[in-house]
């Protein structure tokens, strides 16, 4: 349908007067996530899938590999490409259609955690350096927005990656390149980096992580940071129309380092699994 | 699909490839209430099938000539995930998707009471997580879950299942091998309480004994589906203790209809004047209740049903 | 002579045949020649002169004389389409909204509803060619400021009220807030103190879900009571 969120004044009201108690709707404080829970290996036919709920928003994560030719100008890297879809199954605020801005920011700002941080050595993913390499397609779903769907995505494609298994491909010749794709023998996909994403969510002068989606809808901005397993920060996304000063971007990415460690480990659990 | 029939799906003592008599239905389960934001959803799986359906409606239509004047528009959109087949599917909608959205609408609208809802639409998503043959079908018996979830009034509830030919031989449920390399093979959708087949395909090469046993077959599929969406829904309220709440409802209605009096609404107009409420707590005015009577006219029988069906195979 | 098929408040399914014969039926039931069925998921109920299947969950449907709690989600230059829960938005015409006669020309639409505001309507036509009319310039109508909102399934809002009133007016009492019901399954809540509403608040939903079940008057009483005693000490 699409209908524009309104959301009322009395509500806004409420959650901002909560926010000042540090507290929300739901009983948490500030900073707190709603439960988090990462199942994988949902879909036996993709060689990757893992479905993540964080509280009432829930996406699904599928990786298929094709064989396909490389980029030239990166003739031995294989290649990941990934998709959001932001179906109306999910929401009476999504549309129909091809996916919008909002579908392809989700996407881009998951892809770009991802590949930066080089979560996956792509150069293992070349088989015939020049002719022949791995594709692997990250697409996502949204099967219910309650909001906080960046950190979301990024739980759920790498729990999908971590949990993908490819299969050998057997070189029969070269000239002409000839192949055979074992199907029977499965390899894990290597995962150099477990890469997280956290977003933080500015309402007035409130930060918040993982709202809900009243609170989603009325924030003025939010800054999405990638971070890998040594702390480091590999992407960083500013969105909405609201600003930051450099002193509380600077504030936010402590933050969200902080809370990356306990996403973390319930990517880690899950995969382990 | 239409297959050589060189492959051996099913072996002298009757077993099929996946361990199943002919007759026998893949293990199935719903689960409903999915999709949180939706009005009604469903999850089915049926086989290796994982299919969600969620129902948005009775809503608005945009745009609004699109409405029709007298009844709701049902709308259903049938969606592969890239994922859901061994061979990624390509994220843009397909022929094959439009048309079977079209079959899986023109099914739910011979049963759902439409005319109660002048100008709306209801939205039916089907996202077919993981597909093993037969989704359609699988889609169909979801979606009227759904539907039932959302409060939707309809005639009945319709169960799909497709039946079809493997090695020549009439079998039950046909997943995907079977639906590949078989030679016929036959989605039907049927609700049972009323005996009305609402949705209906064949292809492949069938006699008329095949024929007739395949489609007989597949009503007694639907007929056992039903039971499942039956107890699945029934389940789902089964802690419902209704006594007490019943009774008060009807009488706290008779009440209702005198309670809106002069003096309260002096009451009330004094409290909602134009500065912000700060006085203290006072009655409220309890709102009226516009009296449920039993209808004493006919509910007209049953939607029309001259309409000549799109997509008549 | 009618015979019914199904025992008083079980649970039924739509196409499940609910009785024969010649009856009178409510909502929920469809007649096909001498049988009936019901067309719903609900609660079958036989009140010996009729039968009807009450729904356990629905949106609202609009009825002429329902006050209803409205979200404007937009202004038109002489209206304002208000989202009151249902399949149809509702429309408020200038004329029915203020006493004083609205000029398009002089007045502006949002100084009077802006997007976003909550108001107490009341439905004065809906019928099935046009989308529901509601009104705002009769007494004890308007916009509702401050105060906290909670939705609940329109179908709970019975329970809610209670018996001759007594649940929603104990609420009221033992939380010290002034409540409005909309039939809509809106509700708006207003305290003294930011506790006490939060409290109604939780109260209202905690009947919600258990709004089938024995006792619960009782329950909230005690609940609420308690609380109240823990806060004077």
């Amino acid at each position: 349908m699409g209908d524009d969120y309104v959301i009322s004044e009395i509500e806004k009201h409420h959650i901002q007067f909560l926010l000042e108690q540090n507290k929300r709707a739901d009983g948490r404080i500030l900073s707190e996530f709603r439960k988090i829970a990462i199942e994988t290996n949902y879909v036996q036919k993709a060689e990757g899938s893992a479905v993540v709920s964080i509280g009432d928003t829930q996406i699904i994560a599928g990786i298929k590999a094709t064989l396909g030719s490389p980029f030239p100008d990166t003739p031995d890297s294989g290649v990941i490409t990934t998709s959001a879809e932001l179906s109306p199954l999910a929401s009476p605020y999504f549309e129909s259609g091809p996916p919008a801005e909002d579908a392809i920011e989700l996407a881009r700002v998951t892809d770009r955690a991802i590949r930066e941080s080089h979560a996956i050595d792509l150069s293992k993913l070349c088989i015939v350096p020049g002719k022949l390499v791995w594709i692997l397609f990250i697409d996502m779903y949204v099967l219910n927005d309650d909001g906080n769907l960046f950190d979301a995505a990024t739980l759920a494609s790498m729990a999908a990656l971590a949990t993908t298994k490819i299969p050998k491909v057997k070189i029969i010749s070269e000239e002409p390149l000839e192949t055979e794709i074992l199907e029977e023998e499965l390899e894990p996909l290597k995962i150099d980096h477990y890469t997280v994403a956290v977003t933080t969510y500015k309402i007035g002068e409130y930060n918040i992580f993982d709202p809900n989606l009243k609170e989603d809808q009325i924030s003025d901005a939010r800054i999405t940071f990638g971070f890998d397993e040594q702390d480091r920060i590999v992407s960083m996304q500013k969105g909405k129309l609201g600003i930051y000063t450099p002193e509380e971007v600077k504030t936010q990415v402590r933050e969200c380092l902080n809370v990356s460690k306990s996403l973390r480990k319930e990517l880690m659990k899950a995969i382990s699994k | 699909m239409a297959g050589d029939g060189t492959v051996q799906l099913i072996d002298e003592k009757g077993k099929r490839v996946d361990g199943r008599l002919k007759d026998e239905l893949r293990p199935t389960e719903i689960k409903i209430g999915v999709v949180k934001n939706a009005d009604g959803s469903a999850e089915i799986r049926m086989g290796k099938n994982i299919i969600i359906a969620a129902v948005y409606g009775p809503r608005e239509l945009h745009p609004k000539h699109r409405a029709l004047p007298d009844r709701a528009l049902i709308q259903c959109f049938y969606r592969m995930s890239t994922f859901s087949v061994n061979d990624r599917k390509s994220p843009a909608p397909s022929r094959r998707e439009k048309e079977i959205s079209m079959l899986l609408s023109d099914a739910l609208t011979s049963v759902v009471l439409t005319d109660k809802y002048p100008r709306t639409t209801i939205d039916i998503y089907i996202q077919v997580i993981q597909a093993d043959g037969g989704t359609r079908c699988a889609s169909l018996t979801a979606a009227s879950v759904a539907l039932a979830d959302a409060g939707v009034p309809m005639r009945g509830i319709i169960a799909a299942v497709a039946s079809g030919l493997a090695n020549d031989i009439v079998v039950l449920d046909l997943f995907d091998l079977e639906d590949q390399k078989g030679s016929g093979d036959m989605p039907l959708g049927y609700c049972p309480t009323l005996n009305e087949i609402s949705l209906l395909q064949l292809d492949g090469v069938f006699t008329l004994e095949q024929f007739d046993e395949c489609l007989d077959l597949s009503i007694e599929g639907a007929k056992r589906l039903y039971d499942i969406q039956t107890n699945t829904l029934k389940q789902r309220y089964a802690d419902i203790r209704a006594e007490v709440a019943v009774d008060e409802d009807d009488e706290v209605k008779e009440e209702l209809k005198e309670q809106l009096n002069d003096e309260v609404k002096e009451e009330l107009i004094e409290q909602l004047k134009e500065e912000p409420k700060k006085e203290e707590v006072k009655e409220e005015p309890k709102k009226e209740e516009v009296k449920e009577e039993p209808k004493k006219e006919e509910v007209k029988e049953e939607p029309k049903k001259e309409e000549p069906k799109k997509g008549d195979e | 002579m009618s015979e019914v098929k199904v025992k008083n408040h079980e649970i039924v399914i739509p196409g499940d045949l609910l009785a024969e014969g010649s009856l009178k039926y409510g909502d929920g039931v469809i007649r096909r020649g001498n049988l009936y069925y019901s067309t719903i998921v609900g609660l079958f109920q036989d009140r010996g002169d009729y039968i009807q299947v009450k729904a356990l969950k629905g949106k609202y449907l609009p009825r002429p004389g329902d006050l209803v709690i409205g979200k404007v989600v937009e202004v038109g230059l002489t209206n304002w389409i208000v989202d009151v829960g249902s399949p149809y938005s509702a429309v408020l015409s200038a004329n029915n909204a203020t006493e004083k006669r609205f000029d398009p020309v002089k007045d502006d639409a949002r100084r009077i509803f802006n997007v976003g505001d909550i108001i107490l309507t009341k439905i004065i036509s809906f019928d099935r060619t046009r989308d529901p009319q509601i009104i705002t310039n009769e007494r004890g109508l308007g916009k509702l400021r401050g105060g906290r909102l909670v939705e609940i399934e329109a179908a709970h809002i019975p329970r809610v009220i209670g018996k001759k009133g007594t649940m929603i007016n104990m609420v009221k009492r033992l939380t010290r807030t002034q409540i409005i019901t909309g039939q809509n399954g809106r509700i708006w809540v207003q305290g003294k103190k930011v506790e006490d509403e939060l409290k109604a608040i939780d109260t209202i939903k905690k009947i919600e879900l258990e709004a089938h079940t024995q006792g619960l008057t009782d329950r909230i009483r005690e609940m609420l009571s308690n609380n109240q005693e823990e806060n004077e000490v």
